[in-house]
């Protein structure tokens, strides 16, 4: 087994991405910071539970989400939305495609993402309500597996399968609002 | 461009876009979808973007850990509850305050 300064070490080249998970789950640089120092000390302490060779990362943010969600969140008490509206498939595609549709080139969908900002596709996905924010981070910024992000956030993976579907549809409703609003999709030129 | 997938293998297509670019179908059920993107250039476009889109988002939700935060939370574990052989107390890391 690893030496418990071994492993700090190693835990703490994965606090890049841990630290942008906390920004998102707590949509603040302060508590984000609060956040990531109870999850590096939780796992300090309990490294000898950590079974090497298996993934460091995701065992940190399975530490991480479940901070979050059983201690963290419950402190502050903030009443969150548990549901979003029902988006339909390929939203945003088909809007950008509507409003690109005189412009020639494949590409031109691909394009309009480009112009959108980090802090406007941080915003949006920090609209969502919790449960899907965390799904949707979890999946699609850090690429854990269904049953990853089931163990994680100790659900179902039906759930996180539900989770994630209607929350990526809801974040491309999302993008497309923020996009609308600083003319970045919308009229055209 | 303005695919809506009405036809029955491109709603099941679309049905099974976020399983197939999350990697989570079986091997006949992702081959019956790539064969049809094979032979659909609407559905094809629909899901490169939607896989564009996902590297999008990935990209720009990056953040850089302020260095004081690193450093604090470094020295928080170090002086955790007997912390032993910490590398003497040696930062992995270059500490840099501007």
């Amino acid at each position: 087994m690893a030496s418990q300064a071994t492993f700090a070490e190693q835990a703490m080249d994965h606090m890049g991405s841990l630290y942008g998970a906390a920004l998102r789950m707590t949509r603040n640089p302060a508590d984000a910071e609060d956040l990531l120092q109870e999850t590096y000390l939780k796992a300090y302490r309990s490294f000898a539970t950590f079974q090497e060779g298996t993934n460091l990362k995701a065992w940190l943010y399975r530490i991480l989400t479940n901070t979050f969600i059983n201690s963290y969140r419950a402190k502050k008490r903030r009443p969150e939305l548990t549901d979003v509206e029902d988006v339909e498939d390929l939203y945003l595609y088909h809007r950008l495609g509507g409003l690109e549709a005189a412009s020639a080139g494949r590409s031109a969908e691909e394009e309009v993402l480009e112009r959108f900002t980090d802090d406007d596709v941080k915003a949006a996905l920090e609209a969502l309500p919790e449960q899907f924010r965390i799904a949707v981070l979890l999946a699609d910024v850090e690429g854990f597996s269904y049953k990853e992000i089931a163990e994680m956030t100790e659900v179902p993976i039906g759930t996180v399968m539900s989770r994630l579907h209607r929350g990526r549809r809801a974040l491309q409703k999302a993008l497309f609002e923020f996009g609308m609003q600083r003319g970045l999709v919308g009229e055209r030129d | 461009m303005d695919h809506t997938g009405s036809h029955a293998k491109c709603a099941d297509a679309v049905e099974r876009l976020y399983h197939f670019l999350d990697g989570e179908l079986d091997e006949a059920s992702r081959a019956d979808v790539q064969r049809h993107l094979d032979d659909c250039l609407p559905c094809l476009e629909a899901f490169d973007f939607e896989a564009e889109l996902r590297l999008i988002v990935a990209r720009k939700c990056r953040d850089q850990v302020p260095e004081m935060v690193r450093v604090r939370i470094w020295k928080a574990i170090q002086s955790d509850g007997g912390a032993e052989d910490m590398s003497g107390g040696m930062l992995p890391f270059k500490e840099t305050f501007e």
